[in-house]
């Protein structure tokens, strides 16, 4: 609980006041019936009409004084919980932002904004309704009990008796009713997960007709909720008539003991419509906190989802960086002996052994089957990942001794899933960097051969692209993505399968132009075509984990099998029509 | 921070803010009960028929009539026992006072009244019991019926209507009615009884008295109007301002990798606390507003109560009025406003559950996809061989029982198509495919490749032209025999949830065990079954996500293979798979095309070197054609995509 202490004290006097005001409601609700009592008891037994009147004027202010403190007790406790809750939901995305990669991969993305938008307004309405009720109902509970005893002690014992009883009644109901809603919860998972997966392959359940064999499917899943809703609601459905027999027995008590005392002298008439009424106000109170009860117990399920994001433990920062002051300069990048897992209680290491070494200004292509360790391997560099074994070194230093944030502004990434965001194109080119003036941007994108068809859009860079910017195919949004790291002016360039969607000309045309513009940045190439990689200074083939050949296209090709064999398989084609026309050429 | 920027933030997450309002979030959990708290669904949809759905709504617990009348006939009798008991006190405590009260007098009332009570709590006890087992079996009813429609609706549904959307009228829509159908029904009679006893009593009981409670009503009204539109305003930008963070959290943690390559995260901190505090504002509002409904309305009924015990005790000094009658009286008055604020609250849940029920409806009342004719051909399999079945009544094609079997020949002549009427996709398609064919089509995204096979298997019926096999059109195939004999291997790979063995299995649901290794052995995915925790009886959890998306494609192409269909379609079916691989598994792929008719939609252009023919597609036209050597000597459009000099996205 504690933890949660500053996200309460910023807002102290709101949380105090709130359930306060509250208070002065329930009070006046205790005091009504009493002041009811003295007007039959006191005004109507002695003729007193001024007696009568100035209690009725009491009630009527009474009542209004209770309607502000209703109303005050709203606003506090909206502003206090809201508050809490905006609080609470900014430190968790906060939290977020500060995850590592292998941080993000643990939760999906789904469940991280479950986290931070459905089961924070939970906690928040919960907290809510226990700031109008925490003192509400036991307040009332206990007022109600008081002014009964003050009344008449021997007819409140009746109360005393009751309340137990009804609270065991009410545990019951919750006790077997709960495990009963759980597993209601669980079939209506299931019943929607059956109908999101008809829905997501139903071109599939059509080509192979099993439309009726998807529908046993679902009605048996249907059955099975509708079971276990009955099971449940059977139970939930005693509380009324429990409520209603515990009321009921209560004032039966109350008007047989009661009319006896009245009988007898000994109890004023108007005691007994007093009476009454608290019992309506203690066992709807006694309902209230069962509610109360009911609610915080979904909350606490929300809380330990979000307090899994707060204690996540970041497993990569810069804290114990040793030369947080240094700025990559020149671009060399050296691999000693890296292996790395993702899943440390794995055998198979991802990448297994891995030396090389980059000098500056130099161009390396990465090459292999999926699978084979290709972008693991890149996203060593920029300390994306930390390393099991070995080193990772950008211009002699070790990468784990940089702050992240020089590290990163040093080098440029362009992911293989990568995204854009919804807002211009311009904006999302100035994330590589927010100064960067509209010529600037469009240099960029002139390098990455990107400005023409920007240029062709009606709104040319103030086009607005939709979220994950859908409405650029998908060779542009690759073209989009290298401009925006341009931007940033990397000493090292790492394209990840980034021109996969773009045609093998245009491609050409954006290795040229890096030849020029980035001839002193180090770029780093993946790709799945052997041309975009053919003439690197370097090529690395690797092959589940382990490098398998490593130098120049002529050196791989006489030495290296798996490269011939991926040359083979891509060049054919080419050569194939390279001596059609050929042949076409010399026929003419 | 720079405010313009802040003000463009705020448009671009609109959009999603309006669509959060259109579909109001809604709450699932335990428990039915009062709702404490906030303005529930205020500003939610309004239904457009009301009468019409309600219709419907009841057409589904028509069949419980005798059930819903005993529940009627329970909740009447439990309103007037509360009504009744709570009546009992007046004559009980007017023996008390008056002379001659005695304990025998009082014992015989308090039975009397122990008798209501019995009476009513019985009755409350069984209408709910009664009503649970009705309205539930009522919603299994209706999404059988709507799941159901899933399966019937043409697929051209599911390319206007998106997943979600569907998915909402599962839940959140069929709750909405379900919750209706749980409380409403039976609180509003009851309240309506109650109101109306209530105030008969009132009346009854005293007239003077009842002035008060008629001239405090319309301020009530008045106050909840206040408060009421209020809240639904404030609501209103609270949900907006929601949705807009709730937008701003989706798009960052999606892009998170994104954001942390480019050391965005200071930046996306501050718009994010920006956006955040602007809910907050816009929310304490909101929730103020929501919240105190119930202390304004509950406090009235305070006033009304107090005026009502000060002007009664008055009316019992100056005019006699007894005191078992204010006594009375002044719980009636209390009670009066309960029910009508009940009612108010029912409101919002009415209009939520009928505008669900319309979206329900809406969706049954779709279109299914079109019957088979009366004469409809089938198809049969005996023993890997395939009969066509041409009933007695079928004029056009009797010829065809000379030479039953079905050798899968497939022409398509003069095709025309559109998704929609004023928009033809396909032009002048002509394509001839010989038994055994390999029939490849090349072209770029939106070129009508992947229309061509949906038309094969009439996931869509052609506008023009005639698609036939064997001679006979497909469209007087009964539609399941010609789907089951077209395997269709789909670019977006999806698996169900059960084991690798069984999701391969879909493909021939009698399938043996080592058929099912066969085909795997065929589509080259044994190896990497094997290499599974459980191999064959791995489970598969939504849709494969513990499989790279390569391999979900070999699984694919298996559950193809276990099919024996003859006609054999491939959509991009080896576009995650890596060159090498791809090589690896060429034979196997042979092998599943070997005795089929097939056709290939590829990206990479040497997966469809050794079709039979290649179809080069442009704009919905067939462009080029022929084999591969005669497209490259054509040097045409196929020789640019084949050399990589134009591209194909």
């Amino acid at each position: 609980m504690k933890k949660y202490w500053k996200y309460v004290k910023p807002y102290l006097p709101a949380f105090i006041i709130g359930p306060i005001l509250m208070i002065t409601e329930v009070i006046g609700e205790v005091l009504l019936p009493s002041l009811m009592a003295d007007i039959i008891n006191i005004g109507a037994a002695n003729q007193d009409v001024p007696y009568i009147i100035g209690r009725g004027i009491i009630m009527v202010l009474t009542a209004v004084v209770m309607m502000i403190g209703g109303v005050g007790g709203a606003y506090f406790s909206a502003k206090a919980s809201i508050s809490f809750a905006a609080d609470l939901r900014e430190d968790v995305f906060k939290k977020v932002q500060q995850f590592s990669f292998s941080n993000i991969d643990t939760f999906s993305t789904g469940s991280l904004v479950t986290r931070l938008t459905n089961d924070i307004t939970q906690v928040q309405n919960v907290l809510m309704m226990m700031l109008r009720l925490m003192l509400r109902a036991p307040g009332m509970l206990i007022g109600a009990v008081i002014m009964a005893f003050v009344m008449n002690a021997s007819l409140a014992t009746i109360i005393l008796i009751v309340i137990p009883l009804l609270g065991l009644a009410i545990a019951c109901v919750i006790r077997v009713g709960f495990p009963r809603f759980d597993t209601m919860q669980k079939k209506i998972d299931r019943l929607n997960s059956t109908v999101q997966e008809a829905l997501t392959n139903v071109r599939v359940i059509k080509s192979f007709v099993r439309g009726s064999y998807e529908e046993e499917r679902f009605q048996e899943s249907n059955r099975d909720l509708k079971e276990a809703s009955l099971h449940a609601f059977r139970v939930v459905i005693l509380m009324m008539p429990i409520m209603m027999l515990a009321m009921n027995v209560t004032t039966l008590a109350v008007v047989w003991f009661g009319g006896k005392q009245i009988l007898a002298g000994s109890m004023p008439v108007g005691d007994l419509t007093a009476f009454t009424t608290y019992i309506v106000q203690v066992l709807m109170s006694l309902m209230m906190l069962a509610m109360v009860l009911l609610q915080s117990s979904r909350a606490v399920a929300s809380l330990k989802r979000i307090n899994e994001v707060l204690h996540t433990e970041i497993d990569l920062t810069d804290e114990k960086a040793a030369r947080k002051d240094a700025e990559v300069t020149n671009g060399k990048i050296e691999f000693k002996n890296v292996s790395f897992r993702y899943y440390k209680n794995n055998h198979e290491k991802v990448l297994d052994d891995i030396s090389f070494v980059v000098e500056p200004g130099q161009t390396v292509g990465i090459i292999g089957s999926t699978g084979s360790g290709k972008t693991t391997l890149v996203q060593m560099i920029p300390r994306l990942y930390d390393v099991d074994d070995g080193q990772v070194l950008v211009d002699d230093i070790d990468v784990r001794d940089y702050s992240l944030k020089h590290l990163r502004n040093g080098v440029g990434m362009v992911l293989q899933k990568n995204v854009l965001f919804s807002g211009t194109i311009l904006e999302n080119l100035q994330w590589g960097d927010e100064e960067a003036g509209e010529e600037q941007v469009m240099e960029a994108a002139r390098a990455a051969q990107a400005d023409d068809f920007v240029k062709s859009f009606t709104d040319g860079y103030e086009t607005e692209l939709g979220q994950g910017g859908v409405n650029v195919s998908g060779g542009q949004k690759q073209r989009l993505c290298i401009a925006r790291a341009l931007l940033k002016k990397p000493k090292i360039l790492i394209l990840d399968d980034s021109t996969s969607a773009v045609d093998t000309a245009t491609e050409k045309r954006i290795r040229e132009s890096f030849g020029t513009t980035l001839k002193d940045t180090t770029k780093l190439i993946i790709a799945q075509r052997i041309t975009s990689v053919m003439d690197s200074d370097l090529i690395l083939v690797l092959e589940e984990g382990r490098i398998a050949g490593m130098g120049k296209h002529e050196d791989l090709m006489s030495a290296c099998i798996p490269y011939q064999e991926i040359y083979n398989s891509q060049m054919e084609a080419a050569k194939e029509a390279g001596a059609l026309q050929n042949v076409k050429e010399v026929q003419a | 921070m720079d405010a313009k920027r802040l003000e463009r933030l705020e448009k671009k997450y609109k959009k999603s803010a309006d669509r959060q309002l259109e579909t109001p979030p809604k709450k699932h959990g335990p428990g039915p009960g009062p709702r404490h708290g906030g303005p529930g669904r205020m500003g939610g949809a309004k239904p457009k028929d009301a009468g019409k759905a309600l219709k419907r709504i009841f057409s589904y617990i028509e069949a419980d009539r005798i059930k819903l009348v005993f529940v009627l006939f329970c909740v009447i009798l439990n309103t007037v026992a509360s009504l009744a008991g709570s009546y009992m006190l007046r004559p009980i405590i007017n023996g008390l006072t008056e002379e001659g009260g005695s304990v025998q007098k009082l014992f015989g009332s308090i039975v009397l009244m122990a008798g209501i009570y019995l009476v009513g709590v019985t009755a409350s006890y069984l209408q709910a019991r009664i009503m649970i087992g009705v309205s539930q079996g009522a919603l299994q009813r209706i999404r059988n019926d709507l799941f159901g429609k899933v399966q019937k609706l043409p697929v051209r549904f599911y390319d206007t209507n998106s997943y979600g959307d569907i998915m909402s009228r599962f839940s959140n829509d069929v709750d909405a009615i379900g919750e209706m159908m749980n409380n409403t029904i039976v609180q509003v009679i009851s309240a309506v009884i109650s109101v109306t006893g209530t105030f008969a009593l009132m009346l009854y009981t005293n007239v003077w008295l009842t002035l008060i409670t008629i001239v405090m009503l319309p301020l009530m009204m008045k106050a909840a109007g206040f408060v009421g539109k209020r809240s639904q305003k404030y609501y209103k930008a609270q949900q907006a301002a929601l949705g807009t963070l709730n937008g701003y959290i989706e798009e960052t943690v999606t892009g998170q990798k994104v954001v942390k390559v480019f050391c965005h995260e200071e930046t996306a901190e501050e718009e994010f606390h920006y956006l955040n505090r602007d809910l907050r504002d816009k929310q304490i509002k909101a929730q103020f507003f929501g919240g105190i409904m119930g202390p304004v309305m509950g406090n009235f009924s305070q006033i009304s109560y107090s005026l009502t015990a000060c002007i009664g005790g008055l009316l019992c000094v100056l005019r006699g009025f007894d005191l078992g009658g204010l006594t009375v009286f002044v719980n009636y008055s209390r009670q009066f406003s309960r029910p009508i604020n009940e009612l108010s609250m029912q409101m919002n849940t009415i209009f939520s559950a009928l505008a669900g029920a319309e979206r329900v409806f809406a969706m049954m009342d779709e279109a299914p996809e079109c019957e088979d004719k009366e004469d409809a051909v089938g198809i049969a399999e005996k023993d890997g061989r395939f009969y066509w079945e041409i009933p007695e009544e079928q004029e056009k094609y009797t010829y065809r029982k000379e030479q039953p079997e079905l050798k899968p020949e497939v022409v398509l002549q003069n095709v025309y198509f559109g998704y929609n009427p004023d928009k033809t996709i396909l032009k002048h398609i002509t394509l001839y495919a010989k038994p055994g064919q390999k029939i490849a089509f090349v072209g770029s995204t939106g070129a009508g490749k992947t229309t061509i096979t949906n038309l094969l298997n009439r996931f869509y019926d052609i506008g023009q032209g005639c698609i036939s096999i064997d001679g006979i059109d497909i469209q007087d195939i009964r539609r399941d025999d010609l789907r089951r004999n077209v395997a269709m291997v789909l670019q977006d790979t999806h698996l169900f949830t059960g084991t690798v063995r069984e999701n391969i299995r879909y493909g021939r649901l009698d399938a043996t065990d080592e058929e099912v290794v066969e085909a795997a052995k065929t589509a080259s995915a044994h190896s990497f079954i094997m290499r599974l925790e459980h191999g064959y009886d791995t489970m598969l959890e939504g849709d494969g996500a513990n499989l790279s998306q390569g391999q979900r494609q070999l699984l694919n192409i298996a559950r193809a293979a276990i099919s024996k269909a003859p006609i054999l379609i491939l959509d991009e079916a080896t576009s995650s798979v890596d060159t090498r691989t791809e090589r690896h598994i060429e034979k196997g792929m042979d092998r599943l095309m070997a005795d089929r008719t097939t056709f290939v939609i590829a990206h990479r252009l040497s997966t469809v070197r050794n079709a039979n023919a290649i179809m080069v597609l442009e704009n919905g036209e067939i462009i080029e054609r022929g084999d591969h050597e005669e497209l490259l000597a054509q040097k045409g459009r196929y020789y640019e995509l084949y050399t990589g000099l134009s591209e194909l996205d």
